[in-house]
């Protein structure tokens, strides 16, 4: 006897629970209800589950009876001759749709050799038990899971040919990739979502070595060479855009050059880029502070009184100018309108991206890395056929996160491309490590897939043999340019008078809470006094009433909040925030009273 | 001579702390003539006035960067011991929070008892022992309850080969019971024992009552010792238990008080006094921090000891422990409910000093430690 729930309602019992069960998959096997069906029988609390709703996400394993795959030697004849397809199998029952509640109820096994008649169903294929982006990464069962995942995710930051319309859309920061290639080292995976429609990376000769350090700490060092012959160049593409806002009384921002008699004119210089439709012309090189869109909006505040005062009818400028640390060349423009039916303006910049220090690069790997310098191609070390490497990885990254695929797709990109073809690197299913060893013997090199260098800057011969071979790296979206940003003096708050904060408001950067704890470890107390000035000020006092007075600039004198001028005020630093602080502490309702005393 | 040689030498008494003075004593040959004794104190009134601190030192911070710092590495890796053959112990940061809070009730008491003599060495008496102290309730005796609502009647049947370990009989448990609950009769059998109400009025809710409150009832050993292991240690045999006691404990005659404790440092206050405790934070804090590897120097823990021991009781480092202590109001309300602070200073008419460290930060002024802490003094003509 079990309870019987159909899209978790209750419809009935079944008196042999397992003949039920039987009954409905033989039906779904048959075809004659929804393959979409699923049946999940829970014998603890005795209940049966079928399943016909929306939202389960079910997968399909190759149906197994008596320990064997319905699945043919004759299928796959049928289905490499292109008589049969997908669907026949299902409909013939070898392939059926399992969801999590009825996968339960299954025992699956991955691999042929290993099914017994317990087995209930088979895996397609041994590296379904991965997602797609983790499929990506080639050889991915020589390593650690954590490391699939970091990799998986690299790979999703990487730049690529993200989309084959990019020149007509208007992706807020997107980044394009010239020259992407398909990777020599792939996977099925790749061939199966069509990847070179829309490659990511490109295929760079990778040298695993050291070079004056500027690869330590996870560092890559690129050949100047290289990057000057475009590898990893990209165009950041940013839009500026802007509307005509419609305000109470029929009045509209107006897109176009300002007049020279509106309210916060700049200068014509200011507006040179724009054309007569207030929108700047094609490729205008624009940097920070440029104007791109010239506007003018209505008067603020405008009450009824003024509108026969024509002085304060006088319209702002509000255009749209680049932000700090900005630039770019004017790449498309469009003029169309938005929900409400106002004009709406487009302006995408284009900014060429040339690999530059501090750029963030990565393997398939998880293996990600920041450029530590550019190396000019004659101090480059090379080997004895006078290859140079694109790139330079450090091999203290290798031994601690035990990526034994990064190193297995270096030997497998040499091997593919010394013997021009791909190389496979499925998951489970991917080329062995010794065959591509002995291929890489029969190409003519050693077949661990070292090489005698020499160091470009003498001539010498290295003492040990270096690792070289071909990789797929890609470069991913964290640029310096995007994100260098330095201060001494700049903006404050309103509120704190302290350095604002980010980089978009060329923000200082905090000296936080833990940092002024090692100022004081280091008994360095004049100097963090100093390091906290950014907010300093000078308030009277009130000697009698122990409250910060103002500066009276008509009786040119300071003047007590209590007692006026009848009180001895004393001049004090304090910081701005302290100040604050007190005023906020009189909003309790408590009195803070100074008591000043000669620091001397 | 050798008396000439102390008296020299006890010269030193405030330059050199009392430990260093008597290995000195100890040490000394006999034949050191007067001369090369004064330049032996000399150089080591010279070394130990190196080994000091110096004026200005922030050494509370740097204590508490040295904790700090070792203490980030520590969240990630406490998920050892899980249900290994010994007890389960609280380890870890969440040990260290426990003691630096002072916590009350801590996670889990501990003690470890050393016997004396012939106990230490004798698995048997010390087993023996070990059943003596192991705080057993009624309820763990008993295998079945059943009420009889016609009869008005309570039967609990006792498993007897556990009676048998206690070395009890069932009269020995009516006895007890007996002491403690009034108003029913109990009789006793082989293995049963039956109560019956005694008065006129008869209620099956009084019976139920009963029936829960027997359950609980301590028939024999220590109270709150819970649980008990004897493990051999070096050579000697000795009782961990899990649940504490140590004032009854160190009571009882077999037991070596001098080496007993337990990880309840409130309760080692309570028994021991303050000095005990302090020694106590610093060795279970010590405890952890050795368990996970880390080397953290003893004198930043002993710090922290000191601050918290400093008013006579253990006092947590928390808004209503050390903090509260703390002399100036605007340190104080930087920490945690700052209006709760505010306020209750503006009652009191509170004067902050401005002579610390928090204070001077906030109104930017120059900290008081380092080259913040010296003045200079001109002499007036």
């Amino acid at each position: 006897m079990a309870d019987v729930y159909l899209n978790s309602k209750f419809v009935g019992t079944a008196d042999n629970p397992a003949h039920f069960v039987g009954e409905v998959k033989d039906l779904r096997r048959k075809g004659l209800i929804s393959e979409e069906v699923s049946v999940y029988h829970d014998a603890a609390t005795q209940e049966i589950h079928l399943y016909s709703d929306e939202g389960r996400a079910y997968r399909p394993l190759i149906i197994v009876k008596e320990g064997k795959s319905l699945l043919s030697e004759k299928h796959l004849k049928q289905l490499e001759e292109g008589e049969i397809t997908w669907p026949d199998l299902i409909r013939q029952g070898v392939i059926e749709y399992l969801d999590a509640a009825e996968e339960e109820n299954a025992l699956v096994t991955y691999a042929e050799e290993e099914l017994t008649p317990a087995h209930t169903h088979l895996e397609i294929s041994p590296g379904s038990i991965s997602g797609i982006t983790t499929s990506l990464v080639p050889f991915g069962n020589y390593n650690q899971s954590s490391r699939l995942i970091i990799g998986s995710k690299n790979q999703k930051q990487a730049l690529g040919f993200y989309a084959a319309n990019f020149h007509l859309r208007m992706d807020m920061d997107s980044n394009l990739l010239h020259y992407p290639q398909f990777p020599i080292v792939k996977t099925k995976i790749h061939d199966i979502t069509e990847y070179g429609q829309h490659p990511s990376g490109q295929n760079m000769i990778v040298a695993v070595m050291s070079y004056d350090g500027y690869n330590m700490e996870d560092g890559v060092i690129l050949g100047k060479a290289s990057v000057e012959r475009g590898l990893s160049r990209s165009t950041y593409f940013r839009p500026v855009d802007t509307q005509e806002l419609r305000y109470s009384g029929g009045l509209i921002d107006e897109i176009s050059i300002p007049d020279k008699d509106v309210k916060g004119y700049r200068s014509e210089h200011d507006y040179r880029f724009l054309e007569s439709d207030g929108i700047l012309y094609p490729e205008a090189k624009v940097n920070e502070g440029d104007v791109v869109i010239g506007k003018t909006s209505p008067p603020r505040f405008l009450s009824s009184m003024d509108e026969y005062n024509l002085a304060a009818a006088t319209r702002r400028e509000s255009s749209i100018n680049l932000k700090h640390g900005e630039k770019g060349v004017a790449d498309f423009v469009v003029l169309t309108e938005n929900e409400e039916g106002n004009k709406l303006v487009q302006v995408r910049l284009r900014d060429e991206r040339v690999p530059e220090i501090g750029d963030k690069f990565t393997s398939r790997h998880g293996q990600k890395g920041v450029v530590g310098i550019l190396v000019p191609p004659q101090d480059l070390p090379f080997s004895e056929s006078g290859i140079t490497p694109d790139l330079i990885f450090t091999p203290h990254g290798v031994s601690s996160r035990m990526t034994v695929s990064h190193l297995i797709e270096l030997l497998g990109g040499k091997v593919g491309a010394l013997a021009g073809r791909y190389v496979d690197g499925t998951l489970f299913e991917a080329e062995k490590e010794e065959d591509l060893r002995k291929q890489l013997l029969g190409l003519g090199f050693k077949e661990d897939g070292t090489e005698v260098f020499y160091d470009g800057r003498t001539g010498k011969r290295m003492l040990a043999r270096i690792f070289v071979g071909n990789m797929y790296y890609l470069r991913l979206r964290h640029m310096v340019a995007n994100k260098m940003q330095a201060r001494a003096r700049g903006p404050i708050q309103l509120l704190t008078r302290q350095p604002t904060e980010g980089k978009a408001k060329e923000g200082g950067l905090r000296l936080g809470e833990m940092e002024k704890d090692t100022f004081i470890a280091h008994g360095a107390s004049l100097l963090l006094k100093e390091r906290f000035d950014s907010d300093k000020v000078v308030v009277p006092v009130c000697e009698k009433s122990g409250l910060m007075g103002y500066y009276d600039a008509r009786k040119g004198r300071a003047v007590s909040p209590l007692y006026g001028e009848n009180s001895e005020m004393s001049y004090v630093e304090v910081s701005y925030a302290f100040k604050l602080l007190l005023d906020e502490i009189r909003t309790l309702g408590i009195y803070p009273k100074l008591h000043l005393k000669s620091k001397y | 001579m050798k008396n000439d040689h102390e008296k020299a030498v006890e010269e030193y008494a405030g330059q050199l702390s009392l430990s260093v003075l008597q290995e000195v004593k100890e040490q000394l040959p006999a034949s050191i003539s007067k001369a090369d004794l004064t330049k032996v104190m000399d150089t080591l009134v010279a070394a130990h006035g190196t080994a000091k601190v110096n004026p200005g030192e922030c050494v509370g911070l740097v204590s508490a960067q040295s904790i700090g710092e070792p203490g980030t590495q520590m969240t990630l890796n406490t998920f050892h011991f899980a249900g290994v053959s010994e007890m389960n112990v609280t380890t870890g940061l969440p040990r260290i929070i426990e003691i630096f809070d002072a916590r009350k009730d801590i996670k889990t008491p501990m003690m470890e008892i050393f016997l004396k003599e012939p106990y230490h060495s004798d698995i048997d008496r010390l087993k023996k022992f070990a059943a003596k102290i192991k705080e057993t309730t009624f309820g763990e005796l008993a295998s079945e309850y059943s009420l009889n609502i016609f009869d008005q009647v309570l039967k609990v049947t006792v498993n007897r080969s556990l009676l048998a370990d206690y070395d009890l009989s069932t009269k020995d448990l009516v006895k007890v019971i007996k002491a403690k609950v009034k108003g029913f009769n109990a009789e006793s059998s082989d293995d049963e024992i039956t109560f019956s109400k005694s008065g006129k009025t008869q209620e099956l809710k009084d019976l139920y009552n009963l029936k829960e409150k027997i359950k609980e009832l301590k028939i024999a050993g220590m109270k709150g010792v819970k649980q008990v292991l004897p493990v051999k240690r070096g050579e000697e045999y000795i009782v961990l238990t899990s649940g504490t006691n140590l004032k009854d404990i160190l009571a009882l005659p077999e037991v070596d008080g001098t080496r007993t404790s337990t990880n309840d440092i409130y309760e080692i206050f309570e028994v021991l006094g303050v000095e005990a405790a302090r020694e106590a934070i610093i060795r279970e804090v010590f405890k952890v921090i050795e368990a996970q590897g880390l080397n953290i120097d003893v004198r930043h823990i002993m710090l922290v000891a000191d601050i918290m021991c400093a008013t006579g009781e253990v006092k947590g480092v928390t808004r209503y422990g050390v903090v509260k202590e703390k002399a100036s109001v605007l340190a104080r309300a930087s920490f945690e409910t700052p209006i709760k602070h505010l306020i209750n200073a503006a009652l009191e008419g509170e004067v902050d000093h401005l002579t610390s460290v928090v204070e001077n930060v906030m109104i930017n002024q120059p900290v008081p430690v380092g080259t913040g802490l010296p003045g200079l003094i001109t002499k007036m003509k």
